[in-house]
């Protein structure tokens, strides 16, 4: 932590100097987004050295874990110089030098978003996501794109192109997915905070499996302008964080109407980190029986139980709430979503963008000859399902059908919240699972999501939130869902929750 | 589960060329997720709307005037192939 940095010779801080020294007793990586600006801002450190602290614990760990495609240097040291220079002329932003991940499905102009995919390897974004543009008007540092499941598609990053991530808590377990990479690289403190997508648990479940705060924000909440679209009717970004308060100061820069996405939701913004002040008295937590059946790990249950008894002990009641239709989300989000994927997908010819085969003579040849060259096999699986479903003689059967359970799911939700303010589940039936465990059986990795794809068909916010470990050591995951655009309340609930526990405070230790 | 579907068909449908051994382990996965989703059908779905968005779905208009934009040159840089300003493609017939 000692050795000189490149640029912070060139800073206006001297005054700061000796305060710089004491500071270097404390480890940069392991920072939280609001210690970072609180020590930017008090000039303990510039934004230089903290971007060099965090890419020197990536040099250190990234090959145990590999939660990063690609990294984004050069533009993370300008962008880093430019937020000391600012920082130095007494500007306040909420990410102002702070270094984030994105996930790598989420465009960054001049970087390479390969969305984990052959297809899209050598594909340089020519402009900004929405959720890009607005990191970097609060001043972010973009240190790299994560690791993820080709297109958002799978539990674990086993199906990412670019290999697999480890789990930080146990190298022979995988991180969850998609958004494994971005969970690894929170977890492992290779960034400060990172951004996943959400389509059925990506942010939520490896959010659990490593350990961290995973928040998927209501459908429509933020801007999808410029996230590669798995299936738009689910897909959501969100933060993936230390804590819940960093996810509220996330949300706060991401969220918001986009004349660019004509689902963003024109609906009223909160000051989402205000929201963490109020106290849970008197709120109601809803516990699902369907939730708590055959098939949830014994020690995942006791987690969760317990944390209900600590929410009560905030003063929260608890009531029994049913969501009897949890069986039937997992075969109505594979109908859906992959009815979704397969017409997404289709953009993918070789033509305009992306990977081209080479062995062609016709323009079909070339099609099918990309596809089946430039895609994973599960990709492939979902674009033959999603085909079927939509195929003349079987939509009735399938797509409409799944489309009208979809609406039973949505009711299970209304209802529930009449009686209740947040809902209290797993993230997931177990702790992280060991590599190629599910990779043999495609059913069995699609019922890993079954506690989380229910708030993307019913488009209800949920949060993951660190609860336990496993006698093994493995991080338990507690998920919190609420109404349609209540996500004051879950980040409310998850930061007393945190306030009053040090689940989130513990780390791997690589 | 009979079975409902030729995936030589949906092959093509999907725009895909899979090897014979792809093509066999991806109908077993397939008829294995279809037997899987056959449990709707113990649901009594005749009196319920279906759902295309969770959240209510309204048009949203806008002008239509240039804000920003990405040049051709720079589009066609993408593209594996291009010609002069055209992108370049096998023939189709």
């Amino acid at each position: 932590m000692a050795r000189n940095r490149t640029g912070s010779e060139s800073l206006n801080v001297s005054s700061a100097r000796s305060q710089r020294f004491l500071f270097s007793n404390i480890i940069m990586h392991r920072l939280t987004i609001e210690q970072a600006v609180e020590g930017l801002q008090a000039r303990k450190f510039s934004s230089a050295e903290l971007t060099q602290a965090i890419y020197d614990r990536i040099d250190k760990i990234e090959g145990s874990v590999s939660a990063y495609i690609h990294l984004t240097r050069e533009m993370a040291q300008q962008q880093a110089q430019d937020a000391d220079r600012l920082i130095a002329q007494g500007e306040k932003k909420p990410l102002l030098g702070v270094p984030i991940a994105l996930k790598d499905l989420i465009c960054a102009q001049g970087t390479r978003t390969t969305c984990g995919s052959k297809i899209l390897n050598d594909f340089v974004s020519p402009y900004d996501a929405t959720v890009v543009r607005r990191l970097k008007d609060a001043g972010a540092v973009l240190i790299g794109k994560t690791n993820m499941d080709e297109f958002g598609m799978g539990s674990s990053t086993e199906n990412s192109w670019h290999g697999t991530s480890k789990n930080p808590w146990n190298l022979e377990r995988t991180p969850g997915g998609s958004s494994g990479g971005s969970a690894v690289a929170v977890s492992a403190n290779e960034c400060i905070a990172a951004l996943g997508s959400d389509t059925g648990g990506s942010i939520r479940q490896p959010a659990s499996f490593c350990g961290i705060t995973g928040l998927k924000p209501t459908y429509g909440r933020v801007s999808r302008f410029g996230l590669i679209a798995y299936a738009s009717s689910l897909d959501q970004i969100g933060p993936m964080t230390k804590t819940v308060a960093d996810s509220a100061i996330m949300l706060n820069v991401i969220c918001g109407k986009d004349p660019k996405d004509s689902t963003s939701a024109e609906v009223a913004v909160p000051d989402f980190s205000q929201a963490l002040r109020q106290d849970v008295k008197g709120m109601r937590v809803g516990l699902p029986s369907e939730y708590f059946t055959s098939g949830l790990d014994p020690e995942v249950e006791e987690s969760i139980r317990k944390s209900a008894k600590t929410l009560e002990s905030l003063g929260m009641e608890i009531v029994d709430v049913s969501l009897p239709h949890l069986e039937y989300a997992v075969a109505c989000y594979y109908i859906v979503a992959c009815a979704e994927a397969s017409a997404n997908l289709s953009r993918y010819d070789g033509v305009k963008y992306g990977y081209r085969s080479e062995r062609s003579e016709t323009l079909m040849d070339m099609y099918s000859n990309t596809r089946e060259e430039g895609f994973g096999k599960e990709v492939k699986r979902r674009i033959l399902l999603g085909t079927f479903v939509l195929s003349s003689g079987y939509y009735d059967a399938y797509y409409l059908k799944g489309q009208k359970v979809r609406t039973l799911i949505k009711n299970d939700f209304e209802n529930a919240f009449k009686q209740c303010d947040v809902i209290a589940s797993p993230t997931a039936p177990a702790p992280a699972f060991k590599f190629n465990e599910k990779t043999g059986d495609p059913l069995q990795m699609y019922l890993s999501d079954i506690y989380t794809i229910s708030a993307n068909l019913a488009g209800v916010p949920g949060m993951s939130i660190p609860c336990g470990q496993s006698s093994t050591g493995l991080p338990i995951g507690l998920q919190l869902m609420a109404k349609h655009f209540d996500e004051e309340t879950l980040l409310r609930v998850g930061h007393q929750y945190q306030q009053n526990t040090d689940h989130h405070l513990k780390f791997p230790s690589l | 589960m009979t079975k409902k579907f030729e995936i030589e068909k949906l092959v093509q449908l999907a725009r895909l060329s899979l090897s014979d051994d792809e093509k066999a382990q991806l109908e077993g996965d397939l008829l294995s997720i279809l037997g899987y989703i056959d449990k709707l059908e113990t649901l009594d779905t005749s009196n319920i709307e279906p759902t295309s968005q969770a959240l209510s779905v309204h048009n949203v208009f806008r002008e239509d005037e240039l804000t920003e934009k990405v040049s051709g040159e720079e589009c066609l840089q993408l593209a594996p192939a291009h010609y002069k300003d055209h992108y370049e493609a096998p023939k189709i017939i």
